[in-house]
């Protein structure tokens, strides 16, 4: 089932335009990464979900039905450019804020407890924001968005400003968040966490969608048809019997092993390589050259630059 | 802020008059006689003792001399009305008017005398008319328009630092959500407009609350003060003075109770439940008209240095509204008191002074009319504030100016 569903959604600037009839969906209870370069869109599209902007077309579904004001209380939003009062005690304001998110003041106080034990904070609730270090602040500000347990979190860029020990720790929280039936929006250019706990992605560039799908998916579309052999023996021989069928795209050579990269032209298949490599050479090991999220943010960004190509 | 507030301000007032007093201490004045016409003719006072002589003093001697003034009445006196007053620290005005009183009736007694008009035959001619005022429909009661314009300014100044102190502050409060974009957060929860609303309301309680308590305290801590070192005879002095005659002295039983009479009578003819309603309405009236505009100033700026261009327009009128007070006092039924009371963004200032003066049937539609445009006006004002405040908000690092807000109110919703 889909939890979010974006139709259409269309919205123009004075000088440009940030969307131009975007649709996606987001299916129930996953992972959905939303990408692009700067400025292509994204924040864009993610105030709209949140109804601080409103589109110039198109509709959005939140469970099947009409996004409406009421589902401001069911969505969490960590926004990138994200504050705190300064020179107010940490408590005090976690409590506004989830209010201001519907919950009452016992239950606020309650569950906020649980997450300043979770993450350490417990002494901190009578600083202030001031006294704070960056990570903590973040910490803090990840708690408020996810307090009033949401069924929608949209997260711009949460890993930013963390060290790696806290990085691990939001995603785990998010993987988690996940596995209780939490549908997490990740707007992010750590295409390591995309890779690594997105379910599938869309990538908007200059207003549009250029790619979207399964991140598994992806990236066997992206790969490039191309094996890593790595091989002791002969390298003249074995690049004259590679003909005019292969690329041989680099070499490297590591110690008496050589390793090389071959890309596979005119259909040929790994078994047709192989069979050229076992002549000349000592087979150590081969892979396939699997491309990874970044490559493919790359190549779909610089592809969609190039209009002869066409993405599939 | 709440409490330091009334204890500077009581404390200063208060080191105000005690320094005040201090400076009254006894003045010595000699006069110097030239003329020979006015030896033992001033009376002393209190704070206030005369001496004789007929010699002049040299600059050195009066320099060495216990004496504070040196008075010089030349021989010409009589002829020419002039007298010099040498001090060694500036008089007050009130030691200066005793010294020009007592001189005025010593020589008003040498002049008798030398036309040969008796004492009694004077003081009978001597004329003070006072000028009762009264409105032709309403004769039983004299009018004191001015003083009770006076009051009324008391409440309109009131306003007017609330309204300046205030709407700088809500202004103060969307800048810094703005630029430690807490903005974006408290806008996935509540609507631009909802929260704008809610830090101009949020403020304008905090507001009245603070200057209730204020008014309080000022008014208990300076109670206190007064008792303990507060008296002021000088003053008294003067009045007595100035009546000029002892048969009209007598006329008003003491200045000091007909100014207490005066008082009374004020107090007794404002209409104080319509003016303490009047002056909320206007405070909360005028403070939501000028904070909503503030508001969005902080919204479309990022940085206090950039709110100069925005906030001058802004306080201009309202500084106006001020100025043009201060002449409706002289003149509460003027024609431009009574326009500028009506104009939204003058009438809360305005309009208190002549709300203390009340409104008759014939001119009653003057403060309903007012009432209406200020409730339309920040409207109207709260209105473009939401507009600017929705798309400033979320606007960083670019400098905004009058075209770029001009675009913005031209946006769609």
């Amino acid at each position: 089932m889909d939890k979010l569903r974006i139709e259409h959604i269309s919205k123009h600037y004075r000088n440009h335009t940030a969307l131009e009839d975007v649709s996606f969906s987001v299916k129930s209870q996953s992972i959905f990464g939303l990408l692009g370069p700067n400025g292509a869109g994204k924040t864009s599209l993610i105030r709209i979900i949140n109804q601080i902007t409103s589109a110039d077309s198109g509709q959005i579904f939140l469970d099947d039905k009409l996004l409406s004001e009421k589902d401001i209380a069911n969505i969490g939003y960590l926004p990138e450019e994200r504050g705190l009062y300064k020179k107010m005690k940490i408590g005090e304001q976690a409590i506004y804020l989830a209010q201001l998110k519907g919950l009452s003041r016992n239950d606020a106080i309650s569950k906020l407890k649980y997450w300043f034990d979770k993450y350490d904070l417990a002494n901190w609730w009578d600083k202030k924001v001031e006294e704070l270090s960056k990570g903590m602040a973040q910490k803090v500000q990840f708690i408020t968005t996810v307090l009033h347990e949401p069924d929608l979190l949209i997260l711009d860029e949460p890993f930013s400003g963390f060290d790696p020990i806290n990085t691990n720790l939001i995603k785990n929280e998010i993987l988690d968040l996940r596995k209780k039936g939490t549908t997490v929006i990740l707007s992010t250019h750590n295409m390591n966490s995309v890779e690594e706990i997105c379910d599938d992605i869309v990538l908007i560039d200059n207003a549009n969608i250029i790619l979207e799908g399964k991140v598994s998916e992806l990236k066997q579309r992206f790969k490039p048809n191309q094996f890593e052999l790595t091989f002791k023996g002969n390298m003249i021989g074995f690049t004259n019997a590679l003909w005019t069928n292969y690329d041989l795209v680099e070499t490297k050579k590591e110690g008496d092993l050589i390793k090389a990269n071959i890309k596979l032209l005119n259909d040929k298949s790994l078994n047709d390589l192989l069979k050229i490599a076992i002549d000349h050479l000592e087979i150590h090991e081969v892979h396939e050259q699997i491309p990874s999220m970044n490559e493919i943010f790359i190549t779909a960004v610089e592809q969609k630059n190039e209009p002869a190509e066409i993405i599939a | 802020m709440t409490l330091l507030g009334p204890i500077l301000i009581a404390g200063f007032l208060s080191l105000a008059i005690y320094l005040g007093m201090s400076d009254s201490s006894v003045q010595n004045v000699v006069v110097v006689d030239q003329a020979k016409l006015v030896t033992k003719a001033f009376k002393d006072s209190e704070f206030i003792k005369f001496f004789y002589t007929n010699e002049t003093l040299s600059d050195s001697a009066f320099g060495e001399s216990p004496y504070n003034l040196m008075l010089i009445v030349n021989e010409h006196i009589v002829e020419n009305n002039k007298a010099h007053l040498y001090y060694k620290k500036y008089p007050s005005v009130n030691v200066q008017s005793y010294v020009s009183n007592q001189l005025d009736n010593a020589l008003e007694q040498v002049k008798l005398k030398l036309n040969n008009i008796d004492d009694k035959v004077y003081s009978e001619i001597r004329t003070a008319v006072i000028l009762g005022l009264f409105d032709y429909k309403d004769q039983e009661v004299e009018s004191r328009k001015v003083e009770l314009a006076t009051v009324g300014f008391f409440f309109a100044l009131i306003i007017y630092m609330f309204i300046l102190l205030y709407a700088v502050q809500v202004m103060r409060g969307v800048m810094e959500e703005k630029t430690n974009r807490i903005i974006e957060i408290l806008v996935s929860s509540v609507r631009p407009f909802q929260l704008m609303m809610g830090k101009i309301v949020g403020i304008a309680f905090v507001g009245l609350t603070q200057f209730l308590l204020w008014i309080l305290l000022t008014t208990a801590l300076m109670s206190v003060f007064q008792s303990m070192i507060f008296t002021d005879p000088l003053a008294g002095e003067i009045i007595a003075q100035q009546q000029i005659s002892p048969e009209l002295q007598k006329e008003l039983i003491s200045p000091e109770q007909s100014k207490a009479a005066v008082i009374l009578d004020l107090i007794d003819r404002i209409n104080f439940p319509l003016m303490t309603g009047m002056f909320i309405f206007y405070f909360l009236g005028g403070f939501l008209l000028y904070s909503a505009l503030f508001a969005a100033v902080g919204a479309a700026v990022d940085s206090e240095a950039d709110t100069q261009q925005f906030v001058m327009p802004l306080t201009i009128p309202l500084i106006f509204g001020f100025i043009i007070g201060e002449f409706a006092v002289l003149n509460p039924e003027g024609s431009s008191s009574v326009f500028f009371s009506i104009f939204p963004f003058t009438s809360p200032v305005v309009m208190m002074i002549r709300l203390a003066n009340g409104f008759t049937p014939d001119t009653m539609w003057q403060l309903y009319l007012s009432i209406i445009l200020l409730i339309l006006g920040f409207i109207f004002t709260t209105w473009i504030a939401s507009k600017v405040y929705r798309v400033g908000i979320l606007m960083y690092g670019k400098k905004v100016g009058y075209k770029e807000i001009w675009k913005w109110l031209r946006y769609g919703s």
